[in-house]
């Protein structure tokens, strides 16, 4: 069927900010579909709150609304903007849930406006529990035995019917939310209990386990003709048990037999077929490891994170085929993109084999519990093709960024046979690395089979790696040998290591025998037809298939590689747009990047798409094979930066800000000389490799300092240090891993935090505006609220500002980006940081002024002048709209994790409010955040000493708003002193009712805890402060954020301004 | 052991030897099935060939033998990326190394399958060596397989004497309905095989009895009808149309078999009896094309033919499309067909060559595909009932 007339307007809800288990996948997908929407000549109008992404751009659609995706929201643009139909499948489970709110509501019938792509009552068949099992039940399809409880006693009742143990996955809630296994009652209990709370109707269900048996997945796709197709089918190498966001996942399915296989397809397509989907839709299956039993675990009938996966494994674009499916098409009317000959109605064939690994955040939430389960708690992932497993798993091993390359990486080499069935038996993010060390001690694949219930299959592709491991260490090597270890992908430095020789040596003793990478094309069809599109991964030996054009300039952008805090989907926003500017330009673009989730990885965004690690080595191949004329750093994050001198080795030209101003920046030395040139001041600090120099800096400097790590991300293993005995904690956090370069130790200021991004062209420079934090110092600038335009700052501080930004912008000759935090003491001014690259804050930035400074910073690479760009160079005049960036954390899906604030990041994502009024932006910006107040109104305030003369004023405007105040002993004396009627509760060491109990009573709104110094697990207020996440109450531990909050309250009103962001 | 496939273009790769130490001269294809080596292996279709899997990591299940599409391996040899250093399945009988050697057919492993394929899909199907002698002679060695003709593989494949198969008579011989399948622990302790789920889930012949025409059937296409309750008589491919029509079978079904339509105008002749005939008819791929031939169509060669589990066929009548398994070589010219006895009814999406065909006023269709089974498809089944549904005297 042709195209639907009737559709002419579409609305597109996107899925707000990133948070663990909703991330950039969505806004690939969106972005997709947005254009999809267009190339078909619809208006499209945008909801998203996350002003990160490239779906919000102003070219991407045709309205574009950063507000907070809410139903009153949706419901104010929906009359404002009058679409017809809603597209609500590209926005993951958020955009789902708000779509199907506002057809139940019957909002949408009365504004006669459709939920296009994916009807109600698909969704409800899909998503609601009791439906789906029923209609499973009615077409024989096997679900495991389970019920929908919405109390905990009948949670128990039911599993002591099916018998322990049970698996709980609470209904409408990202990521598996508030899951869990539980073995036994008290596990029951706890876990019903908190995912009845987190389930946005109050259920969860209750199901017999099978953990341990083959996880593998399904993506299809329907049309309105009822042509079913299968994209993809991919296997969890971690068997059922561990959420599949956090599993290794390979494609195809390797262990299926061909039974087994289309068993399981036409199970899936028969699913889709009885829940009428028209478009993609992903169905889960546990397949019993020595049967043909299986059950359908889930159905997710939207795009998703595997949809994503399974797009860019197999070169279909799911996406963009579901938003034509949504229109009206049939499958057999889309031309199939990569081939463009033959039509999206067919089932792609991989010749080449695809693994994905997760990115787990547990550098960074040091106090965390690295165990998997059934809750997802990956930030990222990272993808990787070979024309072997073995090739593949070590791709996605050193793509990982975390230090790791073989898997030798993790050391487990001192455990016992005992100690390691032990540690097998603990399912983490370092089970291969473990098994890898099994099969070294000799244990049998059974015996890890058995334990693990990994597939024999990968037991022995993880010995053959071992196994070359071992060659490498005890034989010669010769030319058959070093062909054997690249063909398996074993990378230079590793073989270097293992064999005692230099890396140099291994790749002189490759060139010299003609063993260099060739580069294979992904093309949907196993060559089957011609493919044109230049979707690129390499393997050794064969034939290199890549297209040696080279009519333009070409040069090369290197992408930031996985998502994960401090290096998140920003950096995919700038890859993309200094792609896009250089395309302009008239250059030929090539993408190296390994990130399956983003839009820089769709094979139509540069010209060319190498799907590879960013390392020296990989990278190097590709430049021996494209020769480009240059290649760009500075948009891809640190994972580009760190590459820098190895591309200049490789004699590859720069362009922009050069290696060693880059280097200037972070060099103490170097950086120090250069403030003292410019007249700039900094904090006093020195820098140091050991804990005894620390100390003796910190002394003399007198505590608070701050002690971090330098070239690191996000702030990572940043701390405020108080003490020597905290100077050798943080120490001995940083030294874990050998720290190529001095830890830097600062003086610690108190002040107003502020920020500029910035374009230099060597002679002027361009500031699209000052943003500054309400945090004050001390809070990473990642996780504080951030304002534009800055509006405590004096005129005087922002001209002294705008001096400074040029200032270190010329003596660091920086071409292109550069972004400077400073602090603001009254009217002093202080330089904390200097990243001559893109930043975090760009794409808010951009967007908030309208000034596209990645595709300004691109054209001045490209040596035009800002004059020449048509800007008046300095700071530009300040928007008439306040636009507030609120960071998002996902604390709940991190069991264990620290959530108090510091210098080390830990949002996953941001989200905006933008209006004229400071506090209307505040409080959408809260509201965009998910900061839902007021339930009950009630409160907790726990504060340090230094903190309680703020907590009594922002007690006092609380107890104004009608809220009751609890506060434990010395908080509640300050406050009571003061006038502020506040009921005192017990410390949890204390008898009952305690603070934790008021907690677990659910009637607390939020809880305000500023926590001591220290990382110790043991306090009181980490437990308060995990305790208020886990029960889903909102906990705020920075004082200045408990008083944005409350002014945000304050101002409350239902009547919101909603802003195109073009009128801005 | 080195291994090297030479091929009629000169072109030569070399890679390592498993399966049986033998030299052959075969015509090359390759098969994109991603699961489906062993079906392939063990299809009668491929008689005559040697075919690349496209697909690069290959045994990775090993070999159950009841999974096998016919009692013998059919290919002359067999070229992969990788072999499975192990196989890892449940029902593994033998790993596809031994498998290979027990069936005496060689095989080369570790070229680049990929620049293979495409050099089929640029330049045709062509002839091929696979040997193990490194000191070939290059230019000898090209006569030869220049040389080598294919030459009515069905002869070889066919079954020799009529036989009759048993047919399920009562739902639970056929094994769980797919999806009820469940683990039995002690059955499985004991060592005792799980039979083998299937999607019929009402024996809607039974009281019908089918003859199939055997041109190379695979094991799911003579058993297609069995499991459906029809009693099955299968003859062999010469067998004359009187023999066949003597047993007034309700319904025929005409197999899937190797090589060209053109080599038996034989069996032509008997489809042109079987056409005059008013009995319900379901032809298969060869017999697709040989039913074609004997209403007047032509048949053609295909570039590089298709075969895959993954070819998109869309239905002419509904406007859906099915995703089928292709093994064919040859394809009818929908262009020739006689408009007053047949019509087109299906059409490949990719290249838009035919795969089905109505005949109009007979109760004869068929498909260039294959219904079910093979590379991992189940969608198909549905062409079974509706030759029964034919038989019964209904539509």
């Amino acid at each position: 069927m042709p195209k639907n007339p009737e559709i002419k307007r579409v609305m597109v809800i996107g899925s707000g900010p990133i948070v663990i288990g909703q991330a950039a996948e969505f806004d690939y997908a969106g972005t997709q579909a947005c254009r999809a929407l267009k190339e078909e000549g619809l208006e499209v109008i945008l909801v998203n709150s996350n002003p990160a992404t490239i779906m919000t751009d102003r070219d991407i659609a045709d309205k574009v609304y950063i507000e907070p995706l809410t139903i009153q929201v949706l419901e104010q643009i929906i009359d404002k903007e009058k679409p017809d139909s809603i597209l609500p499948n590209m926005g993951g489970q958020a955009g789902l849930n708000l779509g199907m709110e506002l057809e139940e509501s019957g909002f949408l019938a009365s504004r006669g406006v459709k939920l296009i792509g994916t009807t109600a009552t698909t969704i409800r068949n899909a998503e609601g529990r009791q439906e789906f099992k029923d209609l499973m039940e009615r077409i024989g399809e096997p679900c495991a035995a389970s019920l929908v409880v919405e109390t905990v006693q009948d949670g128990v009742d039911f599993t002591n019917t099916i018998g322990y143990p049970v698996v709980l996955r609470p209904a409408y809630t990202l990521g598996g939310s508030g899951g869990g296994i539980a073995y036994n009652q008290a596990q029951l209990e706890e876990i019903l209990e908190n995912g009845l709370r987190l389930s946005r109707v109050g259920q969860v269900l209750v199901e017999r386990c099978i953990a341990g048996w083959k996880e593998i997945e399904f993506e299809v796709m329907r049309d309105s003709a009822g042509t079913c197709i299968t994209i993809c089918s991919m296997e969890n190498i971690d068997p059922v048990g561990v959420h599949t966001g956090d599993s290794i996942v390979v494609a195809p399915a390797q262990t299926l037999s061909e039974r087994e296989y289309a068993m399981l397809r036409a199970s899936a397509l028969n699913i889709i077929n009885e829940l009428k989907i028209t478009g993609g839709c992903n169905v889960q299956f546990a397949l019993h490891p020595t049967s043909f039993e299986y059950c359908v675990i889930e159905v997710n009938p939207r795009v998703s994170r595997s949809s994503a996966l399974a797009s860019k494994a197999s070169g279909y674009p799911i996406a963009k085929v579901a938003a034509k499916i949504a229109l009206g098409y049939n499958l057999d009317e889309i031309k199939n993109a990569i081939t463009k000959t033959t039509y999206a109605g067919f089932e792609p064939t991989l010749d080449y084999c695809v693994v994905k690994l997760p990115r787990l955040p547990f550098d960074k939430f040091i106090t965390a519990k690295r165990s998997l389960t059934t809750q997802m708690k990956a930030t990222g992932e990272v993808m990787s093709i070979c024309d072997s497993f073995e090739g593949a798993m070590m791709k996605a091993i050193r793509s990982l960024e975390q230090h790791v390359d073989c898997l030798k990486s993790y050391d487990f080499g001192a455990l016992s046979v005992e100690e390691l069935k032990e540690r097998l038996a603990k399912v983490d993010d370092q089970r291969i690395w473990v098994i890898a060390e099994a099969l070294r001690k000799g244990m049998s694949y059974d015996e890890i089979h058995e334990i693990t219930m990994i597939d024999t299959w990968f037991i022995d592709k993880i010995a053959i790696l071992v196994e070359m491991e071992q060659a490498l260490q005890t034989q010669p090597l010769t030319v058959e040998l070093l062909k054997e270890a690249k063909r398996i992908e074993y990378p230079d430095n590793v073989i270097a290591r293992l064999t005692g020789k230099t890396e140099n040596e291994i790749k002189q003793m490759r060139y010299d025998n003609g063993i260099v990478a060739v580069f294979k094309t992904v093309d949907t069809c196993a060559a089957e037809f011609k493919a044109s599109t230049p979707y690129y991964y390499s393997v050794y030996g064969g034939e290199c298939e890549v297209d040696r054009t080279h009519d333009r300039k070409k040069v090369l952008v290197l992408g930031s590689g996985p998502i994960r805090i401090g290096q998140g989907i920003e950096f995919d926003y700038c890859s993309v747009h200094a792609t896009w500017a250089f395309e302009k330009a008239g250059y030929e673009t090539i993408i190296i990047n390994n990130n399956p989730e983003t839009v820089s990885t769709d094979f139509d965004i540069a010209d060319k798409l190498y799907f590879e690690p960013l390392t020296p080595e990989d990278v190097e191949s590709i430049v021996n094979i494209e020769k480009p004329d240059g290649a760009v750093v500075q948009f891809g994050g640190q994972t580009a930066i760190k590459l820098t001198e190895s591309l200049m080795k490789m004699g590859v030209p720069i362009l922009g800000t050069q290696a060693e101003d880059v280097d200037a920046a972070e060099d103490r030395e170097i950086f120090d000389r250069i403030l003292e040139q410019t007249e700039i001041p900094r904090a006093a600090g020195g820098t140091v490799y050991t804990a005894e120099e620390a100390k003796e800096v910190a002394n003399r400097l007198g505590y608070p300092v701050l002690v971090r790590p330098s070239y690191v991300l996000g702030g990572q293993g940043m701390q405020i240090a108080i003490s020597d005995e905290e100077i050798e904690e943080f120490m001995a956090i940083i030294n874990r891993i050998a720290q190529d370069h001095p830890i830097l130790v600062d003086k610690y200021l108190q002040g107003k935090e502020v920020e500029v991004d910035a374009v230099c062209d060597g002679t002027d420079i361009l500031i699209p505006g000052i943003m500054e934090h309400i945090e004050r110092t001390g809070v990473h600038s990642g996780d504080s609220i951030s304002v534009y335009p800055a509006n405590t700052i004096s005129e005087t501080v922002k001209e002294r500002i705008a001096e400074y930004t040029r200032r270190l912008a010329k003596a660091l000759h920086v071409i292109g980006l550069i972004n400077i935090q400073f602090i603001a003491i009254g009217e002093d001014v202080y330089v904390i940081e200097v990243n001559p690259r893109s930043s975090r804050t760009v794409p808010y930035i951009s967007k908030v002024t309208g000034i596209p400074i990645v595709d300004l910073a691109t054209e001045v690479i490209l040596g035009k002048t800002i004059r020449e760009l048509g800007y008046e160079p300095g700071l530009q005049p300040e928007s008439p709209y306040y636009a507030i960036k609120m960071p998002v954390f996902s604390f709940e899906k991190i069991r264990g994790a620290e959530i108090s604030l510091g210098p080390e990041m830990k949002s996953t994502g941001e989200c905006l409010g933008i209006a004229k009024d400071y506090n209307e932006a505040l409080y959408k910006a809260f509201m965009a955040a998910g900061v839902n107040l007021p339930k009950h109104k009630n409160i907790i305030i726990t504060v340090k000493d230094a903190d309680k003369p703020e907590a009594v004023e922002i007690g006092r405007r609380f107890e104004k708003l009608g809220y009751t105040i609890y506060a434990t002993r010395s908080t509640a004396q300050a406050l009571n002193d003061a006038g502020v009627k506040a009921r005192k509760v017990n410390k949890i060491s204390q008898e009952s009712p305690t603070v934790m109990d008021l907690l677990l009573g659910h009637k607390i709104d939020l809880v305000i805890d500023t926590p001591t110094q220290g990382r110790d697990k043991s306090r009181d207020g980490f437990l308060i402060r995990r305790t208020a996440i886990e029960t889903g109450i909102h906990c705020i531990t920075a004082m200045d954020t408990a008083n944005a909050l409350v002014t945000s309250l304050e101002n409350a009103s239902n009547e919101l301004t909603l802003l195109n962001i073009a009128e801005l | 052991m080195k291994a090297f496939l030479i091929l009629e273009n000169g072109a030569v790769f070399e890679g390592t030897h498993f399966g049986a130490d033998k030299e052959v001269i075969s015509e090359i294809v390759f098969d994109t099935s991603m699961v489906g080596y062993l079906s392939v292996l063990t299809d009668p279709t491929f008689a005559g060939q040697a075919v690349c899997m496209t697909y690069p990591l290959i045994g990775n299940f090993g070999v159950s033998k009841e999974d096998m599409q016919s009692a013998h391996v059919w290919p002359d040899g067999f070229i992969v990326k990788e072999l499975s250093r192990i196989p890892s399945n449940f029902r593994c009988d033998v790993s596809i190394q031994e498998f290979l050697e027990e069936h005496k057919i060689p095989g080369i492993a570790g070229i680049d399958t990929r620049a293979l394929t495409k050099i089929l899909r640029d330049q045709g199907t062509m002839n091929g060596m696979i040997t193990t002698n490194c000191a070939f002679d290059k230019d000898e060695v090209l006569q030869k397989i220049k040389a080598y003709k294919v030459g009515k593989a069905v002869d070889k494949v066919t079954c020799k004497v009529p036989y009759q198969i048993a047919h399920t008579t009562d739902l639970a011989q056929n094994g769980p309905v797919s999806g009820s399948a469940r683990f039995d622990k002690v059955a499985y302790e004991n060592g005792e095989r799980e039979p083998i789920p299937t999607n019929i889930k009402e024996l809607n012949g039974l009281g019908l009895s089918a003859a199939v025409l055997d041109l190379g059937a695979t094991a799911d296409v003579i058993q297609a009808l069995a499991i459906r309750g029809c009693s099955v008589t299968v003859y062999p491919a010469y067998t004359k149309a009187e023999e066949i029509l003597a047993a007034a079978p309700d319904g025929i079904l005409i197999s899937n078999g190797p090589g060209d339509p053109k080599e038996y105008p034989e069996i032509v002749e008997e489809l042109k009896k079987i056409y005059e005939s008013d009995i319900p008819v379901f032809a298969i791929g060869l017999g697709h094309q040989l039913m074609a031939l004997a209403t007047g169509a032509d048949t053609y060669k295909m570039q590089c033919g298709h075969r895959g589990g993954n070819h998109p066929s869309k239905d002419l009548t509904t406007g859906q499309v099915h995703i089928v398994t292709l093994k064919q070589g040859y394809a009818v010219d929908a262009s020739t067909l006689d408009a007053s006895k047949a019509r087109e009814t299906g059409r490949n999406v990719n290249d838009g060559t035919n795969t089905a065909i109505e005949y109009i006023g007979k109760k004869i269709f068929s498909v260039q595909y294959r219904p079910e089974g093979n590379g991992g498809l189940l969608s198909s089944g549905y062409l079974y009932d509706r030759l029964i549904a034919m038989m019964k005297g209904e539509n």
